[in-house]
């Protein structure tokens, strides 16, 4: 195994971890910028080679190239100590040293399950859009999207530019919320201009508030899905179904250092540092709020990371402040409804890595309880998707994570003591 | 339930088989547990079923104990996971080969049958044990289990049979009492200690101390290892009560995936990992069964076992206290041993003659002090 | 980035686009169940970004590869879990 030597480890290259690398290696630092994706820009940005971006996307990756901060494709499998992270390059396990970590790992989607929705088809609705800027061809493809927040614009949009018929499109919050949200979201020109734009893209489909999936349908695959819209069932033919209760702070890396969480996000201060001295965290995994958020954030992280002694911090504490107002915005207008949780029906398979249904649980047991007597969480993904869900569903806290994450090959992990003393490098 | 006539502390595999042994002969069971049942050492314990042979005392408790899981086996749910696949010990060297056969002798004589396997013979039992090895020692008679499950059905049964149980931690014991973290006394004919290693905590001067252990989990996979395979050597790190020490062991479980293990040190309860030495026995382990390098490891996690001086449980009265049962020390063997543990503990409670000799059992025998391990 | 790769499905040669993620040039393959659960239903890709482990299979001989975080190559080996 051998060792690298870092002045600041951003883990994660979304609009976050790429403004705190930059940032940081601005400021003369030496930055290592990792991410698990082929390509840096995290799942915003997320893009094949050549594909055309947004102008601020393109200029901050400009910005890190110029920088002089090392990109890495990696995945962070241990931490054995706030200073010190194990990590896959590529099949090669190396030993990162480093004075400061700056967590940048982004959100997920809010899985929930329902009766059939481990069928072939179904997937999240940012987890369609991944596939969909991976080069999934959905020219003609019958699409229904089911989920709640801003990102159902831009995915119906992109579907729709790629030849989808966007047959519907289920927003959970009720319209009067949204309405309120928008007004004064849309106040932003920027946030107006594209979401005109991405309605006038997708406007063929048929957009509902107070509306989810009830169950998807199918065989080998997906067939149809049964829709509820203001409490009316109806059944829709279609080939792909998007479906997501909207996103939720990406953590497993933060709880193994450590890390304290507010809610189901990292808990920061004001300069993004969290409880673990050496350990800044900035953007989606400190809360939902959107990439212009977390750019500033990222920007903010990297600065302190850097010892900029709270200088970055102080300047855009305005701006911080109103990213987080706009969080909480989001929180409170795309609140679930309660229907997104009684949905579910015994059948319905909670844990997907171990087949455990809905019916194997008890609601009145604790997690770790539930954890022992019937698998849940305990499968490949180690509770990254059910932990979610039964957080939202019976109030469970998160799943404690150990290590490794990412379940790399025993060989990778085994080498910590073995051929460490290969030359250092950096 | 006011008074019961026993009093359990501790719902791991020992209390939960014997607050049923008790609930079976119709007394009534009261079990107190701080956390989840099954929750402390036997949630993280491999779930090996096993007879073991450092003494003819242990080897006659392990014997009846196999003969107590077969009888419970077919009445276990498919959560239990048992599976009788059988062990097998792999002899690294000649001599170690040779302790198979001398093992093989001792088995015999309490009734254990074994299979003495070549170098051709192991190889076509276990494909994928690195070539190379003496041999191996077959015992078709062990079996694997998913501890936390068995508990569960366990404690359903007694509760159906009129047990209670309560989920408070207790911090005090007293002569047919204990005192919950509420400061409330619970009062009881007679009160047994089941509390795994955590019983040193209520019982003054108990000889019991956490010896902490590893163990590392694979992705699901198709079977490919037959038989819970452990070292010949283990016994040396299993039973030198000090310094840390790793040993091969590697079980696959009925889901496909490989439950990796051992380790052994004395660090009290403290948590977290001690990456050195689990990489040490990853490697021991990948070196005997070199596909284990690819597989893909999915969680880590420790345990502590419940460990004595002379490595033999601690089971019966404790003098110093009237009204008073010990059932715990079994080490590494808890959860084997458990079913025969219930049955000594019921036995003395009925002033009943015990089904096997327990007098090397007795908590207050003479034995090394914790001290000077 | 253009023009086509050869991936070996199961052994099957078949032509996709350079530059997409194995996961997508499945799916436009037809070839959806990626593994099967317990109960041997079909599993496809879900969360699309290298959380979830619906996707995994094995690729060029590692077992449990995420199909949503690899970009196919020429030459790719892909066996289906099963």
């Amino acid at each position: 195994m051998r060792r690298r030597r870092h002045d600041v480890v951003v883990v994660g290259a979304g609009p976050a971890g790429l403004s705190a690398a930059a940032t940081a290696a601005s400021m003369g630092r030496s930055v290592l910028l990792l991410d698990q994706a082929p390509r840096p820009g995290g799942q915003i940005w997320r893009h094949r080679a050549g594909a055309s971006l947004p102008a601020r996307a393109r200029h901050l990756l400009d910005r890190v190239r110029e920088s002089g901060a090392v990109h890495a494709v990696a995945t962070v499998v241990d931490a054995p100590a706030p200073d010190t992270l194990m990590v896959d390059f590529g099949g090669r396990v190396d030993l990162v040293h480093t004075a400061a970590v700056v967590l940048a790992t982004g959100a997920v989607e809010r899985l929930l399950p329902f009766p059939g929705w481990t069928l072939p088809g179904v997937t999240g609705v940012g987890g369609l859009q991944a596939l969909l800027k991976g080069g999934l061809q959905v020219r003609g493809r019958r699409i229904v999207l089911a989920g709640t927040g801003p990102l159902l614009y831009p995915v119906a949009a992109s579907l729709a530019t790629a030849g989808a018929r966007v047959l519907a499109v289920l927003e959970q919050a009720p319209f009067s919320a949204v309405a309120k949200f928008g007004t004064r979201a849309l106040r932003d020109p920027h946030r107006f201009v594209d979401a005109v734009r991405w309605r006038a893209t997708a406007w063929r489909s048929a957009w509902h508030h107070d509306a989810w999936v009830v169950r998807a349908e199918g065989g080998e695959r997906l067939e149809a899905v049964t829709i509820s819209v203001g409490g009316r069932e109806r059944r829709i033919a279609c080939d792909w179904l998007g479906a997501a209760a909207g996103l939720v702070p990406r953590t497993e890396l933060a709880r193994l250092l450590g890390c304290a969480l507010e809610g189901e996000a990292i808990a920061v201060d004001a300069t993004q540092a969290t409880s673990i001295p050496g350990i800044w965290a900035a953007g989606e995994c400190t809360g939902v709020k959107g990439d212009a958020a977390a750019v500033l954030e990222g920007e903010i992280a990297g600065a302190t990371a850097a010892g900029d002694g709270g200088g970055m911090a102080s300047r855009h504490a305005v701006a911080r402040g109103q990213g987080i107002a706009f969080g909480r915005q989001l929180a409170d207008t795309f609140a679930l409804q309660p229907a997104l949780r009684t949905r579910v029906t015994p059948e319905a398979m909670l844990c997907r890595c171990e087949d455990v249904r809905v019916g194997a649980i008890d609601p009145a047991w604790t997690a770790r309880q539930a954890k022992l007597w019937t698998r849940v969480g305990m499968g490949v993904c180690q509770g990254t998707v059910c932990g979610v869900a039964c957080t939202a569903l019976y109030g469970w806290e998160p799943p404690q994570v150990r290590p490794p994450l990412a379940a790399p090959p025993l060989a990778a992990w085994a080498r910590w003591l073995t051929d460490v003393d290969s030359p250092t490098e950096s | 339930m006011t008074h019961p006539d026993v009093l359990v502390i501790g719902a791991g595999m020992v209390g939960a088989w014997t607050a049923l042994g008790l609930a079976e002969r119709g007394l009534r069971v009261l079990v107190v547990d701080g956390g989840v049942p099954g929750g402390g050492s036997t949630g993280a314990a491999m779930g090996h079923l096993v007879v073991m042979d450092d003494s003819p005392a242990q080897l006659a408790l392990c014997a009846h104990a196999m003969m107590r899981w077969r009888t419970a086996a077919p009445e276990l749910p498919p959560s239990a996971e048992y599976d009788p696949a059988g062990t097998l010990w792999l002899a690294c060297s000649d001599d170690e080969l040779a302790e198979a056969h001398r093992k093989q002798e001792v088995y015999a004589v309490a009734g254990v049958s074994t299979e003495v396997l070549d170098a051709v013979a192991l190889g076509q039992a276990e494909p994928l044990v690195a070539p190379g090895l003496a041999g191996g020692l077959r015992v078709p008679g062990d079996a694997i289990c998913y501890p936390p499950a068995i508990v569960r059905t366990l404690l359903e049964r007694a509760i159906a049979l009129g047990a209670i149980v309560i989920n408070q931690a207790v911090r005090a014991i007293r002569p047919g009492g204990a005192q919950l973290t509420d400061g409330t006394w619970l009062e009881a004919g007679v009160v047994v200690v089941a509390a795994g290693p955590q019983s040193g905590m209520l019982v003054p001067d108990l000889p019991v101390i956490p010896r902490r252990g590893h163990l590392v989990i694979t992705e699901r996979a198709p079977r490919r290892i037959h038989h819970q395979l452990v070292e010949l050597g283990y016994l040396h790190s299993a039973h030198t009560l000090g310094g840390a020490s790793v040993a091969f062991n590697v079980q696959p479980r009925v889901t496909g995936q490989l439950l990796v293990g051992s380790s052994r040190e004395l660090v009290g309860f403290a948590p977290g990992l001690n990456r050195e030495l689990l990489a040490m026995m990853l490697a021991r382990a990948s070196a005997i069964v070199p596909a284990l390098a690819g597989m893909r490891v999915i969680r880590s996690w420790t345990g502590f076992r419940p460990a004595t001086p002379d490595a033999l449980p601690l089971i019966g009265a404790w003098p110093a206290l009237e009204r008073t049962w010990i059932a715990t020390g079994h080490e590494g063997l808890g959860i084997t041993l458990a079913p025969a543990t219930a049955d000594l503990i019921v036995a003395g409670i009925l002033g009943e003659p015990p089904p096997v000799p327990s007098a090397a059992f007795a908590p207050d025998r003479p034995m090394p002090t914790l001290a000077a391990a | 980035m253009s023009g086509d790769v050869t991936i070996h499905l199961d052994g099957v040669p078949r032509r996709v686009p350079a530059g997409v993620t194995l996961a997508a040039a499945l799916c436009n393959l037809e070839h959806l169940a990626f593994r099967r659960d317990l109960g041997g239903g079909p599993r496809a890709p879900l969360c699309g970004m290298g959380t979830c482990f619906e996707c995994r299979l094995s690729v060029d001989g590692v077992a449990g590869t995420r199909a949503c975080l690899i970009e196919v190559h020429e030459g790719m080996r892909v066996e289906l879990t099963r």
